[in-house]
């Protein structure tokens, strides 16, 4: 084992469990019902990346032109059209990005800023996992992440996904250390909360595998106009039930699923069906982020945890 | 063990892309296409004709409706064969009714099994593609660049032979290349291959013997990839087909023309109960102004001389 190695753990304690029935308000600026956030994942996905020995990128020996040039069709074609959708329903983006992307294709990174999207980190390349990293080369990631933000764009990092998913036991606190506010790996619940780490004030933001075009495309296998149902119906049931306490629904793409021309009107549909509504609140994960601190629900949540530990109730 | 430091370095992290095939560009931003007679959607089928051998080998990956049960594997390598026997002709039939000149990509190895297939593909006025050699003969990094031409001149030659066409269009098993690939297929004649997913249009792409134009073709309404992958219906398929064609119809009004391509499977689409969707999609797709039908190969001079 590495020097940073520990044994496997059931359960790294990272969130507590507050019912859904004993947990304060959150009340969203406007006193809107629902924050809706738009998260797409513009990547970029190496032609001859090096092998990590817990995943190999592609499926077939490098290259995998079909596989790589699908991803690459997002950087050409597919988000533009992406953009378009989004545009014409209101929403900007908060960008999931592989921060390479910024010295490979400047002009989309700009076309993003133009419209006041935000830019949170999905690692460098999303070919490079922080499996079986050191806990320093990891901060190294995550220190390159900030500087390459900030130069490109003058953005302060808030937001982190970690690259293709991938995880360290140690990750949360170490993205708390270096000034990250929300993380979206954890997909545990439609509101966000406190994360448990050594330090800061991290919280996890509600993200979603269910809505992520890339689980239901490459995964789930749904036709482009189920998604478009999906999409709606699950916008529906939280909107009905932010009517008692804030909720969060995030809608995370990738450009090169969504932005494709048999997928693209059915996705637009549904954004401009959830635009439709006074209730919404369009917005970003840093600006949830910073209203959920502002509004105090951060320590209401901690205030009501230690009451239910103190009824006796279970962590 | 510790990762290297060195996968903390990125030597292709540059401006554009990481390797120097072709540019990178925006679709929407790129001079508009002009088609012939002002066409704003050109049509191009390509339907796949192809070869699994009983014996192929599953090192390193198998192409995409490869065998599957153990040695001797009838069920599916006939299933596969069911394509070249009688649902090629079925496609054929369909496309002569409809008046339609389109591309067929076949391995080169059909030209010395079938060559009545290939004779009955040529005389429908239709331009062979080179499909590889067979399913079984993958394009891969561990092949040397001897192994890989070899495989790819057989493949020319078979076809090019048999059909007396000048064979300038390549579609790999899978869609799957080595580094190599592009470099030997331009070397070997062939002026546009249709395995890189990224664009729906036409580019260029270098080579160490010219460019080589990479033609669009759409991976995920391939009716194979519909089928067999996703599990969707032909129903779904002919909707997001219809689909695709109505965003691509749109774009041409304003953005230059594009190109609708369908990839069909003689094994797939030429089944009898889905022979009768395709042609819902054909009859939907020639419905509208401006759509003009052409093999892969006038396309891709269309292109060339709009360039």
């Amino acid at each position: 084992m590495a020097a940073d190695a520990k044994p496997m753990q059931s359960d790294l304690g990272l969130y507590d469990y507050l019912p859904w029935n004993e947990r304060p308000k959150i009340v969203w600026p406007g006193n809107k019902k629902i924050a809706v956030w738009i998260a797409p994942n513009i990547e970029f996905y190496e032609y001859d990346p090096p092998n990590n020995p817990t995943r190999t990128p592609w499926a077939r020996p490098n290259p995998d032109v079909l596989q790589y040039s699908h991803r690459d069709y997002g950087n050409r074609v597919g988000w533009q059209r992406m953009m378009a959708a989004m545009d014409r329903a209101g929403f900007r983006g908060s960008v999931s990005l592989n921060v390479a992307l910024c010295d490979h294709h400047p002009e989309i990174i700009r076309a993003c800023a133009d419209r006041g999207w935000e830019f949170f980190s999905h690692g460098i390349y999303n070919t490079r996992y922080v499996y079986n990293m050191t806990i320093e080369q990891e901060r190294e990631i995550i220190r390159d992440a900030f500087d390459t933000v900030r130069k490109h764009t003058g953005q302060e990092l808030a937001g982190w996904l970690s690259p293709a998913l991938s995880n360290n036991f140690w990750t949360m606190d170490i993205l708390s250390e270096a000034g990250i506010q929300y993380t979206c790996d954890m997909f545990h619940d439609d509101q966000p909360m406190p994360v448990k780490v050594k330090s800061g004030r991290l919280i996890s933001m509600p993200y979603s595998l269910e809505m992520n075009d890339v689980i239901v495309y490459n995964t789930q296998k749904v036709t482009p106009r189920h998604y478009g149902e999906i999409i709606k119906r699950q916008f529906d049931q939280l909107y009905k039930e932010g009517a008692e306490s804030g909720t969060v629904m995030c809608i995370p793409l990738h450009p090169y699923l969504v932005g494709q021309p048999h997928r693209i009107d059915a996705f637009a549909e549904a954004i401009e069906y959830i635009a439709g509504h006074d209730g919404v609140w369009q917005t970003t994960g840093r600006e949830i982020a910073e209203a959920y601190h502002a509004s105090g629900a951060y320590d209401a949540f901690n205030a009501a945890m230690a009451a239910h530990k103190a009824e006796g109730g279970s962590r | 063990m510790p990762l290297p430091d060195n996968y903390l370095e990125y030597p292709h992290r540059r401006y554009g892309m990481d390797h120097d095939r072709y540019d990178w560009s925006d679709m929407f931003q790129r001079k508009p296409i002009a088609w012939p007679n002002g066409a704003r959607i050109a049509l191009s089928l390509v339907t796949h004709v192809q070869y699994f051998p009983l014996d192929m080998p599953s090192k390193p990956f198998k192409a995409p409706g490869a065998l599957s049960m153990p040695y001797p594997d009838f069920r599916y390598y006939t299933n596969r064969d069911y394509g070249n026997r009688v649902g090629v002709f079925r496609v054929l039939r369909l496309l002569a009714e409809k008046g339609l000149k389109t591309s067929f990509a076949i391995n080169g190895i059909i030209a010395k099994r079938y060559p009545a297939l290939l004779r009955a593909v040529v005389e429908g006025g239709h331009e062979i593609v080179a499909h590889g050699l067979d399913m079984g003969k993958v394009h891969h990094s561990g092949l040397s660049e001897e192994e890989e031409n070899a495989i790819v001149v057989e493949a020319l030659r078979l076809l090019r032979e048999e059909s007396g066409q000048a064979v300038t269009g390549w579609l790999s098993p899978g869609r799957a290349q080595s580094f190599n690939t592009p470099d030997i297929l331009a070397r070997n004649g062939v002026a546009y291959g249709l395995d890189w997913a990224n664009d729906d249009l036409p580019y260029e792409m270098r080579t160490g013997a010219g460019p080589l134009v990479a033609m669009p073709l759409a991976y995920e309404t391939d009716d194979r990839v519909v089928a067999d992958e996703y599990f969707q219906s032909e129903p779904q398929w002919v909707q997001q087909v219809r689909d695709r064609f109505d965003v691509l119809y749109r774009e041409s009004a304003e953005g230059g023309g594009r190109v609708m391509s369908l990839p069909l499977h003689s094994w797939v689409s030429g089944m009898p109960y889905r022979i009768e969707y395709l042609r819902e999609v054909l009859d939907y797709i020639l419905s509208h102004d401006g759509v003009w039908n052409a093999p892969a190969g006038e396309i891709c001079a269309a292109f060339r001389a709009s360039n």
